[in-house]
């Protein structure tokens, strides 16, 4: 489908097929496209062209009030009126097809689950946001809708009251049996919550598939910018005989990694993730790159810092677990391993990704990773 | 420039008898001159509160509030010396902004040559050198908050620059590149400045000592790193950090102290043996083999691939002090049931779901806390600065 309004294009045409009872994450910056989608999908909108189809049958057009979803928004939509025990009542008695014992019990469940069940006389007005948020959350569950549509539903809490709901959501989704679909601006939370992540940008969809593999293989460097942060950094570059040159003299080796590709030319854009670079004054193998830079500012975020540096080659960030102190201007080397290296062509499709990436469950593939990298650190 | 200091309690209510009444309980404080300072804290812990009585917005219910020698206590905002910067632009958009820089230096009798020198100074500070003659009123929102520093900035001569969540409208692209405007100015003007956040990135990427508060107390003041190396209290560790630090019930015996003694500096004079907390945080609790020494039975029960690590959850059965179980928790740690997280860095060998692991709790990094919830024994300071 696509939609449009007047001149302006909210979604490009696209094709995307939810895989059934699981979670979808819809991630892109604002704008992106994804509250439009998310309105196509609960069928508050209806497509400027192109057809909707739910467990097969077309429901391009029907009302949301005959669909089977249910959502959550941002705000913390609740009838200021009603009880909390009423608020998630309301859609059970709305249904008419439960007796009062039964809605009462459905009711008493669900507060438990989302850590409500004190609240239950009281007025939505009276609790805080975070708990503002379980009851439109435990009135969304109530309908038990096969489709579940979250439009950043955390972004208007602080952040540890995030990760808490984040964690109960992922609890409370599992075995539901409902598709969920969760728009977020933030690529962390798309990991957080795993399953499959599709990508937008500016009303196009870029890339769909499980969310591991989405973010390990960007398609272009379009997903990889919008599919990290801190940000992945980006350097323009050449391609030689041993690999690519980036200017000011530095080359990356790329004759270890690159066995398996084609000869590469002309333009190309290197990319590598913030956590894939160094910054040590440990012996680095041969074919590393070494880069002097001076930081420019240490970010801490609580459980890693991003070095943010300049060097010859730009701005560049590295990302270290933990709490760590610079002083800004202080010199460093980075050191950037090759094997770690994304490489974009002249159009900035994906031409080389690090190699595959190790997944839980693949015991053999995490212990050959591990000793291979294990003269590297 | 000044060295504030504060000797207070505050509360909303008139006859406040029980320590919920009080939006600060009694405190002193000091933020010394030229210090860089972050309070930081969920809604409702006291932190705006603070700041207000700083400005002299808040009168305290309850002691004094001094600026170097001089009290400060009953006087009002503009009595005080001080600039602040709000959450939203404070801007006049019929000025320029450069007239709008130069507004607090006008507004003191400061000679038009030397408004006009210090606002070149800030303006080139903060990259609006280019646009001083235009107009405010058609930048955009972060534009004009980049001017509300400048104006929070642009005098010599203040006691102390208070902000208040001032990165809010700011893009998230653009914020570091202003949390770094903000390090630099620090370093080249050693303003005395006062950051209220609640975000942690907010104030561990900001300041030099960091007063995280709860519920109308500080339960600790100290750079990011002793945060996160030694919380001094447990909402500390779960509070900095995402996810914050692991607790778990622990007993304790006297062995398992000794066994200890070597690493861990205790904060208090004697750590008792018997019911204690014990806090490690994921980054350094590892994964070992079951049959090593101390190896702490769990099974995995989630495995989150965050892209540059994995985030895994592993729980682990109450086992009792000195109880052999299997090759035994052989350092006298009796733990309760928990659901603890740890990181592996890309690389480490990720065990499967459902998977029987060994986990090492015991390491340079562990902490102990008392059932108030303080820090009772510790790693030794230092750690973590590089």
């Amino acid at each position: 489908m696509s939609r449009q309004e007047g001149a302006e294009v909210h979604l490009y045409p696209f094709d995307l097929q939810l895989e059934p009872g699981s979670l979808t994450v819809l991630l892109g910056a604002t704008q992106a496209g994804k509250t439009s989608l998310l309105r196509l999908m609960a069928g508050l909108d209806v497509p400027s062209r192109g057809r909707i189809w739910a467990d097969g049958r077309d429901v391009t057009g029907v009302a949301v009030r005959l669909r089977d979803v249910a959502m959550v928004y941002q705000q913390f939509i609740n009838y200021p009126s009603m009880t909390v025990a009423q608020n998630i009542a309301s859609p059970l008695k709305l249904s008419g097809r439960m007796a009062p014992v039964a809605i009462e019990q459905r009711v008493q469940e669900l507060a438990r689950r989302l850590r409500i069940e004190g609240f239950l006389d009281r007025l939505p007005g009276a609790l805080s946001g975070g708990q503002q948020q379980r009851v439109a959350l435990a009135r969304a569950l109530a309908k038990s809708a096969s489709l579940m549509l979250l439009d950043e539903p955390l972004v208007n809490l602080d952040y540890k009251l995030r990760e808490e709901l984040r964690d109960e959501f992922l609890t409370l989704f599992a075995g539901g049996g409902s598709t969920v679909v969760y728009a977020t601006t933030e690529p962390g939370e798309a990991l957080l919550l795993g399953g499959h992540t599709a990508v937008l940008d500016a009303g196009e969809l870029l890339q769909y598939g499980p969310t591991a593999e989405v973010f390990h293989r960007p398609k272009s460097i379009r997903v990889a910018r919008a599919f990290s942060d801190p940000p992945m950094n980006l350097i323009p570059a050449t391609a030689v005989a041993e690999g690519i040159d980036l200017g000011s003299g530095l080359v990356l080796d790329l004759r270890a990694a690159l066995q398996r590709l084609p000869r590469l030319a002309g333009a190309l854009t290197l990319g590598v993730r913030a956590g894939a670079l160094e910054l040590s004054s440990a012996q680095w193998p041969a074919n590393f790159l070494k880069i002097p830079a001076k930081v420019a500012l240490a970010e801490v975020s609580g459980s890693d810092t991003y070095i943010h540096l300049e060097s010859p080659l730009g701005g560049l960030v590295v990302q270290r677990t933990g709490v760590h102190r610079f002083a800004l201007g202080e010199s460093v080397t980075v050191g950037m391993d090759p094997g770690a290296a994304y490489l974009f062509d002249a159009k900035g499709a994906m031409v080389f990704a690090p190699s595959p990436v190790h997944t839980a469950g693949a015991p053999d593939l995490l212990r050959a990773k591990s000793a291979q990298s294990a003269g590297t650190r | 420039m000044a060295r504030i200091h504060l000797d207070i309690a505050h509360s909303y209510r008139p006859h406040p008898r029980e320590d919920a009444d009080y939006a600060l309980l009694p405190m002193r404080q000091t933020f010394e001159d030229g210090g860089a300072y972050a309070l930081l804290g969920p809604s409702g812990c006291g932190k705006t509160t603070m700041l207000n009585i700083i400005s002299g917005l808040v009168r305290p219910s309850q002691g004094s509030i001094w600026f170097d020698e001089r009290e400060v206590t009953g006087l009002a905002p503009q009595q005080r010396n001080i600039a602040q910067v709000f959450q939203f632009p404070v801007v006049y958009d019929t000025m320029t902004v450069a007239q709008n820089l130069a507004f607090p230096l006008r507004n003191r009798g400061i000679d038009e040559a030397r408004a006009r020198a210090r606002v070149a100074v800030i303006a080139e500070m903060l990259d609006l050198s280019g646009q001083l003659d235009q107009r405010a009123a058609g930048l955009s929102a972060d534009q004009k908050q980049k001017i509300s520093l400048g104006r929070g900035l642009v005098r010599e001569d203040v006691g102390a620059v208070l902000f208040d969540e001032p990165l809010t409208v700011i893009d998230p692209h653009l914020k570091w590149q202003l949390r770094r405007k903000l390090k630099e100015i620090h370093r080249e003007l050693r303003l005395t400045l006062i950051y209220v956040t609640h975000d942690q990135v907010e104030a561990l990427t900001f300041a030099d000592t960091v007063l995280v508060m709860e519920r109308g107390r500080v339960v600790q003041s100290g750079s990011p790193s002793e945060l996160f190396e030694r919380p001094a209290h447990r909402f500390v560790g779960h509070f900095i950090g995402s996810p914050g630090m692991n607790f778990i019930p622990v007993t304790l015996l006297a062995r398992a102290l000794a066994h200890q003694a070597g690493a861990l500096t205790p904060a208090k004079p004697e750590v008792p043996p018997g019911a204690l907390t014990l806090g490690i945080r994921p980054e350094y609790l590892r994964l070992c083999e079951l049959h090593e020494p101390g190896a702490l039975p769990a099974q995995i029960e989630q495995i989150q691939d965050l892209g540059s690590c994995w985030l895994v959850g592993a729980r682990v059965q109450p086992v009792a002090a000195g109880n052999a179980v299997g090759n035994g928790v052989g350092n006298g740690v009796g733990v309760g049931a928990a659901l603890l997280r740890l990181r592996l860095a890309r690389g480490e060998v990720v065990p499967q779901l459902n998977q029987s692991v060994g986990l090492q709790l015991l390491s340079p990094h562990t902490c102990f806390y008392d059932s108030r919830d303080e820090l009772m024994a510790g790693p030794s300071g230092g750690v973590g600065d590089d």
